[in-house]
């Protein structure tokens, strides 16, 4: 335990601008994963566990995009757009075959999907590393503010985060389409008799959630390695988010992320040893005295 | 009525079968002496486990590429007296029970009669315990953990390392990094490292010979980011945080390449003097998209060092198989190569694994990664020197690393005696 250093960067303007910072920057990219995970789970009432595969080709369709065209934008839009359609795809052929039936079925197809989609990887892309590069209008020196730093890069990965779950929040919370969603989670049976098409309502929400994770993946393409598999660890923490978050609750989903990203970058300065632990142990803690998460509803 | 077959009675012969099949398979289980299929036969089988799947998945296609070439060329010069050389690589998944596994295969099923372990070290352990069982001839070609030929207490008489050695780097790096720490007068030091094994030990030895050629160094703080850790923003900052003049890193491979990418965004390099265990290899150099100019490597792999026709004629044959610059796998598995084939010779293509050991002591070889012009396979404990235990410094142009400097062999072998009487090893 460095307590000492811990207490010395919060009382330093400088360090404690660059770890929020930092704990923005982890959180909020785990955010839109999380989100993604949670918004299937609240509608269709299924755990995507290939969730973070979904990630992994979001990032690809980025890196190809931008090798093909070198532009950041059609990059970004190829990782969204192209996981929101393939999860579309999924969702129907596959996913719809096992609802309602056991959970152990759905955790089979999604680890199926989850070695089918590495070993497609490794055969489009080899099973080398790959970075798609960090795009020139981000090459500046890092903004400094109170004596912090935070990257460009990483103000505009926040600030697309943070916009898009915001238009995710409105659109679930203030929209009639958004009513329609909510009452499909509570009564799909009532809203199919008034005549609504859940069958496309599921197929769209879980494209909706796939796309979060893609565009996740496509935020993370220019500073993180490609590699197949990589999906798993952020699957990892989007588990633990969703969990103290309260599975179903985007609200929940976000503060979550943010708690996580800020133990990481305050912990890595106080208790690095612990960090892991510590998020887990906040997993626990939050299991114990509210079993449903945060802001999560209760399972009766 | 009982059948006969070539006059003897059918009865009698499935006995007489079963028999010699039973005897020959208490024979194995007892003795150990492995099954070798076609061990008669004109061509000579040599096994790779290696790792072709997962993060490290360059590791296992880079050493069989480099070994390809060199069985391809060993041919093509018409072999060994008579006998061609099959080069068979197993996929161990980077896991130590599946790389003992595939070797047992490779030398019972396969009927391998050497191999070339292109395992990363904790599979090099476990195959070296297959190979004090089943003593075929054993080169580890990936595996820089110092204690598997240092150590006397695991030696295996048919085993060799054809690569480079942790200790050995770690003298060669202390020695240029307190060069560098006495001009510039680079007192604080901080380290950011894998945590696991190889990670912590490779840190370790090269803080230890820093402050033994530079007493004044002080080490004020260590980062651990977790193996195949996505993001290091965290530990970035800490970094920025304690504002330490120099810096050493043990991360590797698609790490390292993020870990600088990252570094990047904070202009990270501009006020630390970095020191990099791998950055050195090619395909690292090249996945970065911005390189910075000035960060110190260890010597992984260039074709302009040593600068020599051969080590170029290498890279030209590697990169037209592989479309890509050799690794320092890939020199290392040559390197294997060579040895195998230059003892073959002498044992007149015999493969019996002592009578290939007996050659391979002491064999010195010339070589195109020679830092001079000969590579030894060291009598005493089955492991390389000669080769560029060197340091270097990037750049923009191609291929990336220049201005190498390395320390007299014999230096690295008198500090590295004293570490081994030290480690009891001696």
């Amino acid at each position: 335990m460095e307590l000492e250093a811990l207490a010395g960067c919060l009382s330093s303007m400088s360090c404690a601008v660059t770890q929020v910072s930092t704990g923005l920057i982890i959180g909020m990219l785990l955010f839109l994963v999380a989100s993604g995970l949670s918004l299937i789970f609240g509608v269709l009432g299924v755990i995507n566990f290939a969730h973070g595969s979904f990630y992994m080709i979001g990032a690809y369709f980025a890196f190809s995009a931008y090798q093909l065209t070198d532009s950041f934008t059609l990059a970004i839009l190829s990782g969204a757009l192209g996981v929101g359609i393939f999860g579309m795809a999924f969702e129907r052929l596959f996913m719809s075959k096992v609802y309602g039936r056991d959970v152990l079925m759905q955790l089979l197809v999604c680890y199926a999907f989850i070695l089918i989609l590495d070993d497609m990887v490794k055969i489009l892309y080899g099973a080398e590393y790959k970075l798609m590069g960090m795009p020139q209008t981000f090459a500046l020196p890092p903004f400094q503010i109170a004596g912090g730093f935070i990257p460009s890069y990483y103000v505009f990965m926040i600030g697309i985060s943070a916009v898009v779950g915001l238009v995710l929040w409105l659109g679930i919370a203030k929209t009639r389409f958004g009513k329609v969603v909510r009452a499909a989670a509570i009564n799909p049976t009532m809203v199919g008799a008034l005549g609504i098409n859940t069958t496309l309502l599921y197929a769209f929400v879980f494209g909706v959630g796939s796309m979060l994770a893609g565009t996740a993946g496509a935020l993370a393409a220019p500073i993180r390695t490609l590699t197949p598999g990589m999906g798993l660890s952020i699957l990892i923490e989007s588990f633990i988010v969703t969990v103290i978050g309260g599975m179903g609750s985007i609200v929940g989903a976000f503060i979550a992320a943010l708690l996580i990203g800020l133990t990481r970058s305050f912990g890595s300065m106080g208790f690095p040893l612990f960090v892991d632990g510590m998020m887990f142990g906040i997993m626990a803690l939050v299991l114990i005295l509210k079993p449903s998460g945060l802001l999560g509803r209760p399972v009766h | 009525m009982a059948t006969t077959k070539g006059g003897v009675p059918r009865r009698k012969f499935l006995k007489g079968a079963a028999s010699a099949a039973a005897v020959g398979a208490f024979a194995t289980t007892i003795t150990g002496f492995p099954h070798i299929a076609g061990a008669q036969a004109k061509v000579i089988r040599v096994g790779m486990p290696t790792i072709l799947s997962g993060r490290v998945a360059i590791l296992g296609t880079s050493s069989r590429a480099a070994a390809q070439l060199a069985v391809k060329e060993f041919n093509e010069s018409g072999g060994v007296n008579g006998r061609m050389i099959e080069l068979v690589d197993r996929d161990s998944k980077g896991r130590p029970d599946e790389a003992a596994k595939v070797t047992r295969d490779l030398i019972n099923n396969d009927g391998c009669e050497i191999i070339i372990d292109a395992e990363a070290s904790s599979g090099s352990f476990a195959v070296q315990e297959v190979i004090r069982d089943l003593p075929v001839l054993c080169l580890h070609t990936c595996s820089e953990t110092s204690s598997l030929t240092a150590d006397p207490k695991i030696h295996v008489k048919t085993a060799f390392r054809s690569a480079r050695q942790g200790i050995h780097d770690a003298v060669a790096g202390g020695k240029y990094a307190s060069a560098i720490s006495k001009s510039k007068g680079l007192k604080r030091w901080m380290t950011c490292s894998p945590d696991y094994a190889y990670g912590r030990d490779n840190t370790a030895e090269f803080l230890e010979y820093l402050k033994i050629f530079d007493p004044n160094v002080e080490v004020v703080d260590q980062v651990w980011p977790k193996l195949f850790q996505p993001d290091y923003t965290e530990n970035i900052t800490k970094i920025l945080q304690v504002k330490p003049q120099a810096m050493y890193s043990a991360l590797w491979g698609g790490d390292l390449v993020a870990f600088i990418e990252q570094s990047n965004l904070y202009s990270l390099f501009n006020n630390i003097t970095f020191f990099s265990g791998g950055l050195g290899d090619p395909p690292v150099l090249t996945a970065i998209k911005n390189l910075p100019a000035g960060l110190n490597t260890v010597y992984r792999y260039n074709r302009f060092y040593p600068n020599k026709p051969g080590n170029q004629a290498f890279a030209e044959g590697y990169n037209g198989i592989a479309k890509q610059e050799p690794t320092n796998w890939s020199w290392q598995n040559r390197l294997a190569c060579s040895f195998i084939f230059e003892a073959l010779k002498r044992t007149n293509g015999k493969t019996e694994g002592t009578a290939l050991a007996s050659e391979l002591k002491g064999m010195a070889l010339d070589s195109p990664f020679a830092v001079e012009d000969k590579i030894t396979m060291r009598d005493s404990d089955h492991t390389i020197i000669g080769y560029p235990a060197a340091w270097g410094v990037t750049s923009s142009k191609f291929p990336y690393v220049e201005n190498f400097t390395a320390p007299a062999w014999s230096e690295i072998i008198q500090l590295e005696s004293e570490w081994k009487k030290r480690k009891g090893y001696a």
